[in-house]
């Protein structure tokens, strides 16, 4: 009753806060920034126009984007259902592996019509495979999913490291890593799709997973709010005494959530090795899995929102990218410094700012009172 | 000063002049005046929502008023927060338990007194003003019990305590026997006269009459934000209390049309339920309903009536005996799950209607379709309707009269009553052939209760039949068509409604064998 008259508005909540928060977090690199000698505005400038300010550009920090909507998407129907999950980065490794093995198994010997829903279902399947066992161990033997699913990251790199150095690597090669898939099990870039279409676009690492991304985001949003599962998969992440109340069997829907978000971080794999690399190597989830994290929670757990936090995750890849190559003493690190920024201010400090809004807007409804 | 009616000369403990609070559209307080005399007790009452809490946690300095003045002892007293409510004497057990659960009793009490950087020090001083308290009070409570693990009434008596060991010579008790077994309420109601006899000054709000009549000096009677009346509790009746809180003449009594019972809808056999300790929470339980009977499970709760309620729903599974429920047999090895017996037609509106009976984050239209998230009535092979959903969410709600009628507000917005109406609505609205009611009324006002009583009466006319778990043996007796007794996870007793009343059952429920236990 009490909170009634404090609480802000809905599209304050959902659009204004995040805003805040980000610009914080801005204010404060731009301040790290000046510490170190540089002028912040030319850093927002460089980091803008490097993401932003061309079509190759925009082609990267798209790319960046999907892993972010893929690991982004993962997390938040775990969450949904009550669930932390912070495994998104082995999941996604695993489902890497998945579609690794089976585009070296079959690319000499099926059409890229049989090997794109292959590769769909495989990374899928093995992300969820990843997961399913730290659900289970959830669900029936009360093991916390948030130890379990960080242990397995470290399992799945000795497991990735093991798999490179030992079965993989070509012989006599020195480096860690698969063959090169042939040209059939390589996902269509969106520049050569455009290229076809009469628009020449320049090379960028961004693939038809843009496509998948989409639907993956569509298709989370259909099924939280408009079927029976995510209803149910709702309520368990609310309350499991209200779930079994009602009939329902909050293990079995514990398991499938976190199954369906390992699936969903597996999608990685999708866009990594059969989009961009064509070969497992070391390491291509590069931290995504852990971006993941803050993407959902900037983006409140909801597709809409999560396809945003991912575009500004992507924007900070590729800017930052483009940062450090221009400015030197802005170094990789310094990058790194600034998506923690980010994660920091719109994840842990998130409801820094309600405060001070709810009083802001308080006083205003006193005025028009 | 003038001279007033029941403080005599010396200045009222309390007393409030013209307080009024508005949070945003609504008027929770419109100029409310009152005068709380020393050594003894007022009580308050009035609906849900009449404004009794709000303007007992502006006494308490978590709301400050938008206009008006306390008066503490006849000086003009400025609160700001509890803190100084605290400093001005005044205490307050909440209706919902501000402990921690983890701590011993001492600890509790200790909280926020400890008195310097060492414990040792204050713990034995404190620990002696308990003992000494409790002697005097029959506040009897063991300092180093663990909260968490005492029963709700010794629990309250914590929140007492450290009221008092803050020195608090008024305390206010905000619907303090919401949680009580009719036992834990005499014994708080004897510690309320005691308090009184060594002069402190009671605050009792509530809803329940009974209550207001069996301990108060004085009652203030609240609606829609206003005092509507003050009265002398002895030149008063609860009728005319109930008349004055709802602003309509009340029908306590409900019309029993003649019974006609129909086939067997439930048959228990030896039911039992064991926990993982093998403790026995049923204890061999025998049961019928037919159709067309309500029968009502008295019984001090926490006698096996929440596991009876479990086991009917089909959340637990008896692990002895034999239960057939709709023509569908249940034991140990053939469980039957929640959603199966919903599909019979079982329909269950839980105790803990917080918890179980909606989710407090999903709309009301959401909670509406809850344990029937997957009725073919609003969804199909893959999807669930929305629009369909909130549009009959909308017309049960307006069936109902579940208020506000907000299909999208949060569930955990609406106030107790009208999250019940919403799950009664819900349960009843698909014509159940059995409810389990568990605790149906509780904490409602009387309005509401009138209309759960209605409708469960409507539904048994129709030829459902009802098992009714309540505390609160009037509802029993005005209800029920036959009367079960339980005690410790057995049925000790079976009395017709026509037999039965409050003194027969009371022997009964506390397992007193004598001419009652037929």
């Amino acid at each position: 009753m009490s909170q009634s008259g404090r609480a802000l508005p809905r599209w304050a909540d959902i659009g204004l806060l995040p805003l805040i928060n980000v610009a914080l977090a801005v204010m404060v690199a731009g301040l790290i920034v000046l510490a170190i000698g540089e002028s912040p505005w030319k850093a927002v400038r460089i980091m803008i126009a490097g993401a932003l300010g061309s079509p190759e550009g925009i082609g990267y920090t798209l790319y960046y984007s999907m892993n972010f909507v893929f690991t982004g998407l993962a997390v938040a129907v775990a969450f949904h259902a009550g669930l932390f999950n912070i495994g998104g980065e082995g999941q996604a490794y695993i489902g890497g592996l998945g579609v690794g093995l089976a585009m070296l198994a079959f690319d000499g010997e099926l059409p890229f019509v049989l090997l794109l829903p292959i590769g769909l279902v495989v990374s899928m399947a093995f992300g969820a495979a990843w997961a399913f066992i730290p659900a289970y161990l959830q669900a029936h033997r009360g093991s916390h999913i948030v130890i379990t699913t960080i242990m397995f990251n470290f399992i799945a790199a000795a497991v990735m490291v093991y798999l490179l150095v030992n079965v993989f690597t070509a012989p006599g090669s020195m480096t860690p890593e698969s063959r090169k898939f042939l040209e059939a099990a390589h996902l269509p870039m969106v520049h050569e799709l455009m290229a076809k279409l009469g628009i020449k676009m320049p090379f960028t690492p961004l693939n038809i997973s843009l496509f998948v991304a989409l639907l993956a985001c569509f298709g989370v949003w259909g099924f939280l709010w408009h079927t029976p599962w995510g209803y149910e998969l709702r309520t368990v992440g609310y309350s499991e005494k209200a779930a079994i109340y009602a009939g329902m069997r909050p293990k079995r829907v514990v398991v499938a959530a976190l199954c369906l978000s390992g699936a969903l971080a597996g999608l990685v794999g999708l866009n990594e090795i059969m989009g961009v690399h064509h070969r497992i190597f070391l390491n291509f989830v590069a931290g995504a899995g852990f971006t993941g994290i803050a993407v959902a929670l900037m983006g409140r757990n909801h597709p809409f929102g999560i396809v945003l936090a991912s575009l500004l995750f992507g924007v900070i890849q590729q800017g930052g990218a483009e940062l450090s190559f221009d400015i030197p003493s802005i170094t990789r690190e310094m990058v790194v410094v600034i998506q923690g920024l980010m994660i920091l201010f719109s994840g842990a400090l998130a409801h820094l700012a309600r405060p001070f809004l709810e009083a802001v807007f308080a006083l205003r409804r006193e005025a028009v009172a | 000063m003038t001279t007033d009616k029941p403080g005599g000369q010396v200045p009222p403990a309390i007393e409030l002049r013209g307080i009024d609070k508005r949070f945003g559209a609504v008027h929770a307080n419109r100029a409310v005046s009152m005068r709380i005399p020393r050594g003894k007790i007022t009580g308050i009452v009035g609906e849900n929502g009449a404004g009794k809490s709000t303007l007992m946690s502006i006494v308490y300095g978590f709301y400050r008023a938008d206009a008006g003045e306390i008066l503490i002892h006849g000086r003009k007293t400025e609160i700001a927060n509890s803190a100084q409510a605290i400093a001005a004497g005044i205490g307050m057990v909440h209706q919902h338990f501000m402990l921690v659960e983890t701590f011993s009793v001492l600890e509790n009490v200790m909280l926020g007194v400890e008195g310097g950087a060492l414990l040792k020090q204050g713990a034995a001083k404190m620990r002696a003003e308990i003992e000494r308290l409790g002697q005097e009070y029959g506040l009897r409570v063991d300092p180093d019990a663990i909260v968490g693990g005492l029963p709700v009434g010794d629990q309250q008596r914590v929140e007492i305590l450290k009221a008092l060991c803050r020195g608090a010579d008024v305390l206010v008790l905000d619907e303090p026997t919401g949680v009580l077994t009719p036992h834990e309420t005499d014994q708080l109601f004897r510690i309320l006269a005691m308090l009184r006899e060594r002069g402190t000054t009671i605050v009792l709000i509530t809803h329940k009459l009974r209550e207001i009549m069996a301990v108060t000096d004085q009652v203030y009677v609240m609606r829609g934000g206003e005092v509507v009346a003050e009265r002398k509790t002895a030149a008063t009746s609860a009728e005319e209390l109930a008349e004055l809180m709802v602003g309509r003449k009340v029908r306590f009594a409900v019309e029993k049309a003649a019974r006609s019972v129909g086939s067997m809808l439930i048959e228990a056999q030896g039911v039992s339920l064991r926990d993982e300790r093998g403790l026995r929470l049923l204890d061999r339980i025998d049961l019928s309903l037919r159709s067309g009977e309500i029968v009502g499970i008295a019984g001090v709760s926490g006698n096996g009536q929440s596991a009876l309620l479990e086991v009917l729903s089909g959340i637990r599974a008896p692990t002895e005996g034999r239960l057939v429920v709709l023509g569908r047999e249940i034991d140990a090895s053939k469980p039957c799950h929640p959603s199966e017996m919903r599909a019979l037609g079982l329909a269950h509106v839980p105790e803990d209607r917080h918890r179980l009976g909606l989710v407090g984050g999903f709309s009301a239209a959401q909670s509406s379709i809850l344990g029937y998230q997957r009725d073919p009535a609003y969804c199909g092979r893959v999807l669930i309707d929305n629009a369909d959903v909130t549009r009959r969410a909308a017309d049960l709600m307006e069936r109902y009269d579940v208020r506000p009628r907000a299909p999208e507000l949060r569930s955990a917005a609406f106030s107790g009553g009208n999250q019940q109406k919403l799950i009664l609505a819900r349960e009843i609205a698909r014509g159940p052939r059995v409810l389990l009611a568990g605790q149906p009324t509780r904490g409602l006002d009387i309005g509401a209760i009138e209309f759960v009583h209605r409708q469960l009466m409507t539904l048994r006319n129709q030829g459902a039949g009802v098992i009714l778990v309540s505390a609160e043996l009037d509802e029993i007796l005005s209800l029920s068509d036959r009367i079960l007794v339980m005690f410790e996870g057995r049925i000790v007793g079976e009395v017709p409604a026509s037999e039965a009343d409050e003194r027969r059952l009371g022997l009964l429920m506390a397992n007193v064998r004598s001419e009652a236990a037929a």
